[in-house]
């Protein structure tokens, strides 16, 4: 931590709100373990973005909020997020509380646990202790030993063997009000052969000062195929670290779906490995720099498996004095034959002032593979309005219309209609 | 727009960087009358519909293009396109992420102006028909526009967007190059029906083999940046006959560009 600003929480507020939710002593001990070496560890290295000035851990970890009891009840801006008449599995979190959640009888009786963390820990607290931190490490850096001391809600989604999901499980994670926090742990367990798909999307009140630092760890079991759609609109006032893995086992497939709507300064890390023969990793993702923000975006796949399979499509677009990192690492290991790892970065500048920056990094230990990437920085081009124009478009509904477009091959994929018009009004609004 | 659209064309130039390519070109077209310009390669057909149209790279220098009494070389692209002018481009653009739907409806939209917006109802029946008319899959309604088209797709795509908007003139350039017979008779076909008293069509070849199909009533043939000669449908079979030497040595023309071969 840094050495002349004082931590707004200690060792006894942490073990307060353990107590408060009655959670396990493994969990606590690991939160403990967490905040000793978020006192030791260093930030992470990022690419091109020293974030060592950027609120890291200026917050008041545990503030909490009243529960409603029907979905109706839920503030606007959470409401906007969801189809609140029809949505059957949800969790909302804001800040440190679950203020609403429901999960859909059918699941249950598939044997499907969708519920918050807390409530995780006490009910299948051995479940979860199996898989909680294996994928994403509690030491990593500070920013991963910090989400473990202050974690402060979460999602728990089990699926068993050979179950499919049909219907989507949606959460939306809010945080308002002056050095609010919101610090989800997001753990997906997909055994062999099942099949679901999570969506989740941030949002942000009124408020000053706020952080985001979450967790995502996916674990994709053999032949299970997991799709995870997250949106984020955080405001200017959040500075937003996300860490988001997942590991593949034998022909499992891992989907990631990104919206990166933020307002206010970013890391987002989003990892696959694939660990498994045929396993599979593909990244969509979509990025808008507005104002002066500043975003260091990873992509990365990590072949481990043979004939393991990965492509990702990064896509930017950069207004006004944004500064974007856009960086895809695919990485094959010594051994992974036959895998095949594409990516693609591309950024649509559409000022002098903006900077995007698309870093494709390919590393490769085995010979017997195919790999390839493509990066482009480029502007709206003129030849493409001119066309638009000469069928009575005016100049600036053409931009839009190109702009967005540059984008729909990942909107359209998102898969809950209200998280993909959400998301097609924060292009909007940031773009309008 | 008045029922009986009128663009008058007087003593334009233009240039591309410092490269002058038309120089003095006159030319009237009214509503229900079918020009159409030939003429060796690099003589400035093409620049002369970029330069109506109004596209960035070319620069007038003199002359005036009036339609209705207006004054098109004031307005821009879009403006243009608002008053009544169309272009079916050789080379139309890709553009990525964007439906051919969404785009032709934008592009009816900005037409009909806010509040007027064509119910989704009729702008589905209309471009169902017009879709059928040209016979294109119905696939091409949700495809990116003019992503991974064919050569020919392009240009059915053109003339699709000709009949959505309706426009009170229309210019067609090299609409037939690179079309088979059929795809030429279908696109023809197209154009034929659209022909009317409040529509006057100006169009672009270097074949006479589109005019069999489009019968002009005007014959144009441009040279070195001008019209040098003007007739009846006659002149175009005698073009494509004996070519364009016999005009050259009739007025007297040293044409270095199409002894250059360019």
């Amino acid at each position: 931590m840094s050495v002349d600003i004082q931590l707004r929480f200690d060792s006894e507020a942490i073990t307060e709100f353990s107590k408060a939710n009655s959670e396990p002593a493994w969990f606590l001990e690991k939160r403990l373990a967490g905040l000793k070496a978020a006192g030791e560890l260093q930030l992470p290295v990022l690419e091109k973005t020293k974030i060592d000035k950027w609120n890291i851990d200026q917050f008041v970890p545990f503030q909490t909020s009243g529960k409603v009891a029907t979905a109706q009840e839920l503030d606007d801006l959470v409401k906007g997020q969801i189809d609140a008449d029809s949505v059957k599995s949800l969790i909302v979190q804001k800040n440190a509380s679950v203020v609403f959640q429901s999960a859909d009888e059918e699941l249950k009786n598939q044997g499907v646990i969708f519920t918050d963390l807390a409530t995780a820990l006490k009910e299948h607290g051995e479940l979860v202790q199996k898989y909680l931190g294996t994928v994403v490490k509690y030491d990593e850096h500070k920013l991963t030993a910090l989400h473990t001391a202050v974690v402060n809600g979460g999602v728990f989604l089990y699926v068993p063997k050979n179950v499919e999901v049909s219907v989507p499980v949606q959460a939306v994670f809010e945080v308002a009000g002056d050095d609010a926090l919101v610090c989800p742990h997001v753990l997906i367990v997909a055994e062999a052969h099942s099949k679901v798909t999570y969506v989740d999307t941030y949002v942000s009140g009124e408020g000053k000062n706020m952080v985001a630092n979450s967790v995502v760890e996916v674990y994709v079991g053999a032949g299970a195929t997991v799709q995870v759609a997250s949106v984020r609109s955080l405001s200017t006032e959040v500075h937003d670290y996300s860490f988001r893995r997942a590991s593949v086992d034998r022909d499992g497939k891992m989907e990631w779906i990104l919206g990166e709507m933020n307002d206010g300064n970013t890391v987002a890390n989003n990892t696959t490995i694939l660990q498994g023969v045929g396993s599979i990793a593909e990244t969509k993702s979509i990025s808008v720099g507005t104002g002066s923000q500043r975003q260091n975006l990873t992509s990365q796949v990590q072949h481990i498996g043979t004939h393991s399979e990965s492509d990702m499509v990064s896509k930017a677009v950069m207004t006004d004095e944004a500064t974007s990192i856009l960086n895809g690492i695919t990485k094959i290991e010594k051994g992974a034959e036959k895998a095949n790892g594409v990516q693609a970065e591309n950024i649509l500048m559409l000022s002098e002032k903006a900077r995007g920056d698309a870093n494709p990094i390919l590393l490769i230990d085995e010979d017997d593979v195919k790999a390839g990437h493509a990066a482009s920085v480029g502007r709206v081009s003129e030849e493409s309005i001119y066309y638009l124009m000469s069928r009575g478009i005016t100049r600036q509904d053409a931009e839009r219309l190109i702009i967005l477009g540059f984008l729909d091959p990942v909107v359209a994929e998102i898969p809950v209609e209200e998280v993909r018009n959400r998301l097609r009004q924060a292009l909007e609004r940031k773009l309008g | 727009m008045t029922a009986v659209p009128h663009l008058q064309i007087k003593n334009l130039r233009a240039k591309i960087e410092d490269k002058e390519i038309i120089k003095g070109l006159n030319l009237e077209i009214k509503g229900g009358e079918v020009h159409a310009i030939m003429g060796p390669n690099g003589t400035g057909k093409s620049t002369l519909a970029s330069t109506l149209m109004g596209h960035p790279k070319y620069e007038v220098t003199d002359g005036e293009v009036i339609l209705n009494g207006e004054d098109v070389l004031e307005m821009a692209v879009d403006e243009r396109a608002r008053a009544g002018l169309f272009l079916a481009m050789q080379y139309p653009s890709e553009i990525s992420g964007v439906t051919n739907t969404d785009f032709l409806r934008s592009a009816i939209n900005a037409r009909r102006g806010e509040g007027n917006e064509i119910s989704l109802m009729k702008f589905i029946r209309e471009l169902d028909k017009k879709m059928g008319a040209l016979e294109m899959d119905e696939a091409f309604a949700h495809r990116y526009l003019n992503e991974g088209f064919s050569g020919g797709e392009k240009k059915r795509n053109e003339i699709l967007q000709m009949m959505m908007l309706e426009p009170a003139i229309c210019i067609l350039d090299e609409i037939d190059s690179g079309l088979d017979i059929d795809a030429l008779k279908v696109v023809a076909n197209g154009v034929n029906a659209m022909r009317s008293a409040d529509r006057g069509f100006l169009i672009i070849t270097h074949y006479q083999r589109l005019l069999n199909y489009v019968k002009p009533d005007f014959v144009h043939v441009m040279m070195q940046g001008r019209i040098v000669k003007s007739g009846g449908p006659e002149l175009a079979e005698r073009l494509e006959a004996e070519g364009y030497d016999w005009i050259k040595e009739e007025l007297g023309i040293v044409d270095e560009t199409v002894n250059a071969n360019v």
